[in-house]
């Protein structure tokens, strides 16, 4: 096993590389730099920014030092916000988005699972129609009609949470943005647990067990569910990655200070570095979250061998 | 003779073999949800098509005085929406409103200026929003003093103004028209990129596959968003060449997808036979390959289409998507969104035709998957 993980870890190497690569050069295909706004500075000045920054090098250079500094785990300073390093804006913002992303996973995968079982157990009957519809539902209606209806409700309407800001923290500043977060997981949860559910139901372990005349909730906990929740550990990979890495959405609405909001602007007023850094952030948190479900899946499936 | 008699009469009789598509199509239609769910599609694609014509109101006029006017069923103006109308007209004369009555579908009103009172004053009544047909009636000896009749405007906002004074219903169906126009225009540009490079890959194998496979990889490590954002910044705003270079990065799934099966079908005995009689690689991959390949396609196409329509809101709400004066149901609840407070039908109504939408297309999507299984069989 330690070594599989050794060996994965190893082969994100050349993966991340690429990443980094690839995304160093297209941004700087791009038309316009981080100094070239549409006010327009002296020119002089923005000749001593581009040659402070080492822009005028040329662009091989450019791309070895960056890797050289990102190799030393100096991200470089932002154009944009010029108090910070790179570097910083992830210390400071990272936390507050993986704390939100974590919670809204958690929320997502514990609802979500239970009702897909639920739905599961009760398939072709009202519960079930009703999880499927909300699923739907929840899968459809946009993040950002669900952020305002929120504050709306609860922030103006019944004034029972903050309409938005981060509050040092504060457990009530949380709930909107987690929801808000947590509403489309929980529906492609629920329905991915739903379908992988029915189909292990139907397995021949499963009917082992009937006849064996163990209980419901044995057969269903120990028996079904160890299967069934492949699909949905194999998504849920993925949508970790993206949840931990911030959404633009959410923390624009609601005035979360977190990462998720860097990108868009970023990769607009062509703040190479604060692009990259998202860049590499964001492919680190897909391979780990890649990884940890594979590492899962031999877990939770005894089939499955890395050796 | 009474062999072939009765073989005839079995023929008459026999079963008629069902395709595949034949097949899937009887189970499509037993499935209510799936059938309500494409009547209710083509039903919004006709409106979105054919309405914005119908609609009286175009979707860019803006209407001055109908800023924010929720929506009503009754035609507008209400009654104290006249006197606000008939002072912003008559201000604009520099005159005053001595007093005003209304006539059926008439106004009459009597001003007062401290100057002479010129004829083509009336021309600010027609211009208002409110009023047509403006006349002078009569005008007193010294011209300080006149009066003037106009027609009431009769206007129907079934769905409201946005907050420029534009007709809801006219900008939201031509924010389906461009919605969807986007859903299939990416859909399918995604779909072919896929199909032809999932299919190759698949049946190539070996070295090509590992190749092709890889750069998929590399792709889908990429952050998305990135990708989009880079396709803005060089396409511009042009929406039609930004959606196909947004097609042309969704295809990542479809290849998958795609390639799995073709590695599959590769190994049928009518692939083989194929080969054995000397079938060109290109005529197995698209007479044998692509046909088989379709049910997984149009399955994932009709989960894609409201991908995108999804995304291309939420590029419009970073307002990277469509530009004013154009519109799009993204656009459309990205300003309501903003005006949730004030102004809710401007969400209400877009947000619901975006959602029944993507509900729809997701039922037939579902009701598709489970036509086309073959597992179910």
């Amino acid at each position: 096993m330690l070594h599989y993980v050794l060996r994965r870890l190893l082969t994100a190497v050349p993966t991340m590389f690429v990443v980094v690569t690839v995304a160093f050069f297209l941004i700087r295909v791009a038309p316009g730099g981080p100094f070239n706004q549409e006010r327009g500075l002296q020119p002089a000045i923005k000749a001593n920014l581009d040659a402070q920054f080492g822009l005028n090098d040329p662009l091989w250079l450019q791309y070895l030092n960056y890797m050289n500094n990102l190799l030393h785990g100096n991200f470089g300073p932002s154009y944009n916000l010029p108090d910070f390093t790179v570097g910083e804006l992830f210390a400071n913002g990272l936390p507050v988005s993986v704390q939100l992303g974590a919670m809204a996973l958690t929320l997502a995968l514990l609802v979500g699972g239970v009702l897909g079982v639920v739905a599961a157990l009760n398939q072709n009957r009202i519960a079930d129609y009703i999880v499927i519809a909300t699923a739907t539902a929840g899968s459809t209606i946009p993040t950002f009609v669900i952020a305002p209806l929120i504050q709306l409700l609860f922030g103006l309407t019944w004034a029972l949470l903050p309409i938005g800001g981060w509050g040092g923290g504060a457990f009530v500043n949380k709930i909107g943005p987690v929801i808000t977060l947590a509403l489309p997981q929980i529906a492609i949860v629920a329905r991915l647990m739903r379908g992988s559910m029915i189909e292990a139901l139907r397995a021949h372990h499963i009917r082992t067990a009937r006849a064996l005349g163990l209980s419901d909730w044995s057969i269903i906990v120990k028996h079904a569910l160890r299967g069934a929740v492949l699909p949905v550990v194999s998504y849920a990979g993925p949508a970790a990655a993206a949840l931990l890495t911030g959404s633009i959405i959410v923390e624009t609405i609601f005035a979360i200070p977190g990462v998720g909001r860097y990108f868009v602007d970023a990769a607009l007023n062509r703040d190479y570095t604060l692009v990259m850094g998202t860049v590499v952030v964001i492919a680190l948190f897909t391979i780990v979250f890649n990884l940890i479900v594979d590492i899962l899946y031999a877990v939770v499936d005894p089939r499955v061998r890395y050796d | 003779m009474t062999d072939l008699v009765s073989a005839a009469a079995l023929g008459e009789t026999s079963v008629v073999g069902r395709s595949l598509w034949g097949d899937a199509w009887a189970r499509l239609r037993a499935n209510k949800a799936a059938m309500f769910s494409l009547f209710y599609l083509v039903l919004m694609a006709v409106a979105c098509i054919v309405g914005p014509w119908l609609v009286p109101h175009s979707y860019t006029t803006i209407y001055q005085d109908y800023v924010r006017t929720p929506p009503s069923l009754e035609a507008y103006p209400k009654a104290e929406m006249i006197e606000t109308a008939l002072g912003d007209a008559v201000r604009r004369m520099r005159a005053e409103v001595r007093e005003w009555r209304q006539e059926d579908e008439r106004i009459f009103v009597t001003l007062t200026s401290s100057r002479q009172i010129d004829d083509r004053n009336t021309r600010y009544l027609d211009r208002s929003d409110t009023f047509d047909d403006a006349r002078l009636e009569s005008k007193s000896a010294d011209g300080k003093e006149a009066v003037m009749s106009a027609s009431i405007k009769q206007q129907h906002f079934l769905f409201g103004t946005d907050s420029t004074g534009r007709d809801l219903l006219s900008r939201t169906l031509m924010g389906g028209r461009i919605s969807l126009a986007i859903g299939l225009l990416a859909g399918v540009t995604a779909v072919v990129i896929g199909v032809f490079y999932g299919a190759t890959a698949g049946f190539a194998g070996g070295r090509t596959d590992e190749i092709m496979m890889r750069i998929v990889d590399v792709l889908y490590s990429l952050p998305f968003i990135f990708f989009v954002i880079m396709l803005v910044v060089f396409f511009g705003r042009n929406f039609v060449l930004m959606f196909l270079a947004v097609g042309a990065v969704l295809w990542l799934d479809m290849a998958r997808i795609v390639r799995g099966q073709a590695l599959s079908i590769r190994r049928q005995e009518y692939v083989q036979a194929a080969e054995a009689l000397g079938v060109s690689r290109s005529g197995i991959l698209l007479r044998h390959i692509v046909p088989n390949l379709l049910g997984p396609v149009v399955i994932y196409m009709t989960l894609l289409v409201p991908q995108v329509i999804i995304l291309e809101s939420f590029l419009s709400f970073l307002g990277l998507g469509v530009q004013e004066p154009m519109t799009s149901w993204g656009v459309l609840i990205a300003a309501g969104a903003k005006n949730i407070g004030s102004a809710n039908w401007l969400l209400i109504f877009p947000a619901f035709f975006l959602v029944s939408t993507l509900f729809a297309l997701n039922f037939v999507g579902d009701g598709l998957r489970d036509a086309l299984d073959p597992k179910d069989r």
